[in-house]
């Protein structure tokens, strides 16, 4: 009697209300793998698609806008997790619909220097043009797709990765935690910036070192969380339920804990994707990353680093920038709004 | 709005304390939600009210808003609380302080609550009389020092240089009254003082609780959910029931005259130690607690209530009627219900047939390091058994059966489970047969299931592992047939633990244990965590289901009543050792342990016609890291003897079938004891079977 848990009454009104919300993850989950295969396909493996290729992102499209629907009617409660929201989709929405606007070649020199709102060689410039005449616009709404691409798939590795010792550690406990949790404390006694480097420098510049370099930055630290929380939640009964009905430990792992302890996950994972948007910018930027001519934000920063020293020019780096902070702002606000969200219940 | 006539100057003392129609809600994200509405209260000087009820009735909120605690969200939407005439409702923040600091003082359930974790306990109870009364710290300190012997902590020295956490429970919670009496308060509101804290060294607290408004004339509003408390306490009482009152008046008139259906409800649905199931059995109360925000119309315990009568009970809200000039119920059918007639739906039951042995411990210890958890255990369990495991928090009751399940390993000794040896067998190497023959159900309802899988998902996941070969047909027919077992609807296969009360998560717990048709289901504290009015319940049907099964029930419990009530054989532990085993009878009745006499003399008991032996003993349960190298007793016998208990481990001595003693007493002092619980009306008859 020391609990006091507000009583359910018997007859449910509320049962119409919650079967919408177990239907959605499954198609939550499917509508994201669309988009994310489909920009993988189209980015990475252009040829592979051959002539395909043009139309792989046509359906990621109606998908984009139905995963903003579904965010923005279900995170009613927090303003703050919608503006995420809307941030992050803008600039995913533009990944997957670049080629389908109507924008000029972002690779085409048209106009040299132009500043933004002029029109010069029967070519209006919203954005101006950077140093070889390109149509910043078109470089930038672009220039997203190479970062949120490598981003969400370095992320998505580290945190199979994290997940997967995290849940070791801190179910099995014992010798495997010991070992665990030394090399992950080794690997996070390095500082992010020279560990990546490390590994770029290693392996060579591609979107498959920057998956491993990323992977072996944030991993360690999404073992912590995933470890932590896994202590917490092995201790409580309905774990030992499972134990003594002879469940395996791979079954308990994902099944009894993994689901549970998703809350803190997903406000984490929104946080590292943020970080890991810095770093991949921050990583082409010192010219470790992703190669030109393709636009990318970094490489834009990159470029205009000598020229933008002049105030004139300034607005070739002021918009590439803009344009990183707001999705990198995107997905902090939204883990801010979630982590709200799951408070308040 | 104010009913009450005000109290004239010249009739008698007037009341210390007042609430007159005071209504609490709360605001959250659902809107205003009423805790506590229309509460009237009326406390003299140096009287003793208690408040009981179950969990989210409201009792907390009042003594909270009594205190203008209620935090942010917390709203006192009418009425007055007078304090000696004053409004307290009215008084600037500075003028509440002072009130706060030396006229009321409330202690929590809690006591770390009120207790500085960085500071020694000499240094807060000074503060107190430097701050509030002005002393210099050397007499604050002698004050403090005395007070602690009044609130009986020996070694005041000690104690007053320690930190809070180098304190036990009990010891915290004296500190906290002793720091409470301190400035003297004309009231004292005690919100659950005792439930944290074992039965023995609750007896202890509650002891000085009652002597203190004795001595010192402190008014008391005693909040508690055990009636058995309150009537050991206090003289006048209020029940209440969805965030209202419903009856009112002196303990000793309530308790034997009930008038309102949800009393008698209570009383019926407790067990009690003098009874067991085939003298007076329990009848439980329908359904469970309406949600604040979805009361009924009408009388709140309207679903509930076998007397309910539509058009009458439902229409408008029923108003507080007189029984007698003291005595009050917010009934609309005081007059037409036959108080006296014995509650219906008691159902009786023929006694089990006991069969073979199907677990046998013997010589089993387990020890964490220094840690002496489990120490010799010798006992056995048969056949559609319900064989009790008793004993306060840390007598390794829980040890054993995480050793028996397999989550942990025996240091020495053995267990066998139809001849099979588990003592060392970690789950994870048993065999499916084994594993399905051994089940569990947990404690903590709020823990027991998985909160992201549904309920129908965690019943059916236990039969496709132990059900041999069943069509995905045939596992959802089972699964609405253990919905059904557990008296749930079916459709709550497919909800969610959060859709869930705490009754309804253990039946779901009972039903996911029974599933693959165990032999042996420990129960670890099933209903501890749950209401009182839904307790019943689910032990009638933890019952139920384990007498159709012939299911052997390892029942384990801190709770003497509900033991005596659903046991057929106990096994009283502590400190890691058996004391006493025996069949039930024989347990509750002389000759006794003299720890399990302690364990009888300390049960609060809401019977006003039975009396109690008073036994005293001292101290708590020494650290199981450092026991005693005898009796694990010695430390708090009041029969200890010197030289030997303390030094050698008591034999067992036999009396009877199966009734061991561990104890060092000559065989005729044990023989010679006298029964604790004593029945007014049946004195001869219960307690002269033993052998
Ligand atoms: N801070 C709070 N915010 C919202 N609701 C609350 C709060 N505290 C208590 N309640 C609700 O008020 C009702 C009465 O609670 P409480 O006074 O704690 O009951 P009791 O002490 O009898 O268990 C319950 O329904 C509870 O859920
Ligand atoms: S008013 Fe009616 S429903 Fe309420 S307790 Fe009395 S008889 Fe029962
Ligand atoms: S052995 Fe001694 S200390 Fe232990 S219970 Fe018996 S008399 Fe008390
Ligand atoms: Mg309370």
């Amino acid at each position: 009697m020391t609990l006091s848990s507000p009583p359910v009454p018997t007859t449910h009104p509320e049962r119409a209300s919650w079967r919408p919300t177990i239907a959605r993850l499954p198609v939550v989950v499917a509508l994201l793998a669309l988009v994310w295969c489909s920009l993988v396909a189209y980015v990475v493996f252009p040829d592979a698609l051959g002539p395909a290729h043009a139309a792989a992102l046509i359906p990621s499209i109606p998908a984009a806008l139905v995963l903003y629907g579904l965010g923005i009617v279900s995170w009613r409660e927090s303003a703050i997790a919608r503006i995420g929201l809307t941030l992050v989709m803008f600039w995913i929405l533009m990944a997957v619909a670049a080629p389908y606007l109507p924008l000029v070649d972002p690779n085409r020199p048209i106009a040299p220097f132009t500043p933004p709102f002029t029109a010069k060689a029967g070519h209006f410039f919203w954005l101006g043009a950077d140093m070889r005449g390109r149509d910043m616009l078109s470089r930038t709404l672009w220039g997203g797709q190479r970062v949120i691409v490598w981003g969400i798939t370095a992320t998505a590795c580290a945190y199979v990765v994290g997940v997967a010792f995290g849940l070791m550690a801190g179910y099995l406990r014992g010798w495997w935690d010991e070992i665990l949790s030394f090399i992950a404390n080794i690997l996070l006694s390095f500082p992010v910036m020279v560990l990546l480097i490390l590994v770029l420098n290693f392996l060579g510049q591609s979107g498959f070192s920057i998956i491993l370099a990323v992977t072996f930055s944030s991993a360690p630290g999404i073992m912590r969380i995933v470890r932590g929380l896994a202590l917490v939640e092995s201790t409580r009964d309905y774990i030992q339920a499972a134990q003594t009905r002879g469940e395996s430990a791979p079954w308990i792992m994902v099944v009894e804990i993994l689901p549970n302890v998703r809350g803190p996950l997903i406000v984490d994972a929104c946080l590292r994707l943020g970080y890991t948007t810095v770093a991949i910018t921050t990583l082409t930027f010192l010219g470790l990353g992703l190669q030109p001519p393709d636009p990318d934000w970094g490489l834009m920063i990159k470029e205009a680093a000598s020229s933008a020293l002049l105030w004139k020019f300034a607005y070739m780096m002021i918009v590439p920038s803009v344009a990183v902070s707001s999705l990198i702002l995107g997905f902090n606000l939204m883990a801010d709004g979630l982590r709200e969200m799951s408070l308040r219940d | 709005m104010d009913t009450h006539p005000p109290q004239a100057a010249t009739a008698g003392p007037s009341p210390i304390l007042e609430c007159r129609n005071l209504s609490v809600s709360y605001e959250t994200r659902a809107g205003l939600v009423p805790a506590v509405v229309d509460f009237n209260l009326t406390l003299m000087p140096g009287e003793a009210h208690g408040l009981v009820g179950e969990s989210g009735c409201g009792k907390s909120t009042i003594a909270l808003a009594i205190m203008r605690y209620l935090g942010r969200n917390g709203r006192i939407t009418g009425g007055q609380v007078l304090f000696d005439g004053r409004d307290l409702l009215t008084l600037s923040p500075a003028e509440l302080r002072r009130v706060r600091g030396a006229d009321i003082a409330m202690i929590y359930q809690e006591p770390m609550a009120s207790l500085n974790p960085t500071m020694r306990i000499g240094r807060q109870l000074a503060e107190v009389l430097t701050v509030h009364q002005g002393l210099d710290r050397a007499s604050a300190l002698d004050r403090a020092a005395a007070m602690l012997e009044r609130v009986r902590l020996a070694d005041a020295g000690r104690i007053l240089a320690a930190y809070p956490h180098q304190l036990s429970g009990g010891q915290q919670q004296r500190i906290v009254i002793a720091m409470a009496l301190l400035a003297n308060p004309k009231v004292l509101l005690l919100d659950e003082p005792t439930t944290a804290l074992d039965v023995t060294v609750e007896a202890g607290i509650v002891d000085l609780i009652r002597d203190i408004s004795a001595e010192f004339g402190t008014a008391m509003l005693y909040v508690s959910h055990n009636l058995g408390l309150i009537l050991e306490t206090c003289q006048r009482l209020t029940v209440m029931y969805s965030g209202e009152a419903v009856e009112t008046g002196p303990v000793d008139e309530v308790f034997r005259q009930v008038r309102h259906p949800y009393t008698r409800g209570l009383f019926a649905s407790i067990p009690v130690p003098s009874a067991d199931k085939a003298s007076r059995p329990l009848v439980t109360i329908p359904g469970q607690l309406p949600s604040p925000t979805n009361r009924p119309r009408g009388c709140y315990f309207g679903p509930r209530c076998t007397f309910f009568e539509p058009g009458r009970c439902d229409d408008a809200a029923v108003p507080m009627a007189q029984v007698s000039r003291t005595h009050a119920s917010r009934c609309r059918r005081i007059a037409e219900i036959d108080w006296d007639a014995p509650p219906a739906g008691a159902v009786t039951r023929e006694e089990t047939t006991i069969g073979r042995t199907v677990l046998q411990v013997e010589g089993l210890s387990k020890r964490y390091h220094t840690v002496r958890a489990n120490e010799d255990l010798t006992f056995e369990a048969r056949e559609a058994e319900t064989l009790a495991i008793v004993g306060e928090s840390g007598c390794g009751k829980s040890t054993f059966a995480r050793i028996l399940m397999g989550l942990d390993q025996a240091t020495s000794g053995s267990i066998s489970l139809m001849g099979e040896e588990l003592a060392r067998l970690p789950v994870t190497k048993r065999d499916r047969v084994t594993i399905r023959s051994l089940q569990m159900v947990f404690q903590n309802p709020f823990d027991t299931l998985n909160p992201s899988q549904t309920v129908g998902f965690q019943i059916a996941r236990v039969l496709r592992r132990f059900g041999a070969r069943m069509s995905e047909t045939q596992i959802r027919e089972r699964v609405l047939e253990l919905l059904d077992m557990v008296k749930l609807p079916r459709d709550f296969a497919g909800r969610r633990p959060r859709q869930l009360s705490g009754g309804q998560k253990q039946r779901i717990g009972i039903a996911r244990a029974f599933a693959g048709d165990p032999a042996v289901v420990v129960a670890d504290e099933p209903v501890s965590a749950l209401d009182v009015s839904v307790q019943a319940a689910v032990t009638e049907l933890l019952m139920d289901i384990q007498r159709r099964n012939g299911t052997t029930l390892l029942f384990i419990s801190h709770d003497l009543s509900v033991v005596r009530y659903l046991s057929d054989r106990v096994v009283v532990m502590y400190l890691g050792r058996i004391m006493e085993q025996g069949r039930t009878g024989d347990i509750f009745a002389p000759p006794y342990h003299p720890y399990t006499e302690a364990l009888l003399a300390a049960v609060p008991i809401a019977d006003p016609t039975i009396t109690k032996r008073k036994v005293v003993i001292s101290g708590e349960m020494p650290s199981p890291s450092n026991p005693p190298a005898g009796c694990p007793f010695s430390t708090r016998c009041p029969y200890a003897i010197e030289d030997l208990c303390e030094r050698t481990v008591p034999p067992a001595q036999i009396f009877g079938e199966g009734h061991a003693i561990a104890c060092h007493l000559p065989r005729e002092t044990l023989l010679a004891m006298e029964p604790i619980i004593i029945a007014a009306d049946s004195l001869n008859e219960a307690h002269t079977h033993h052998a």
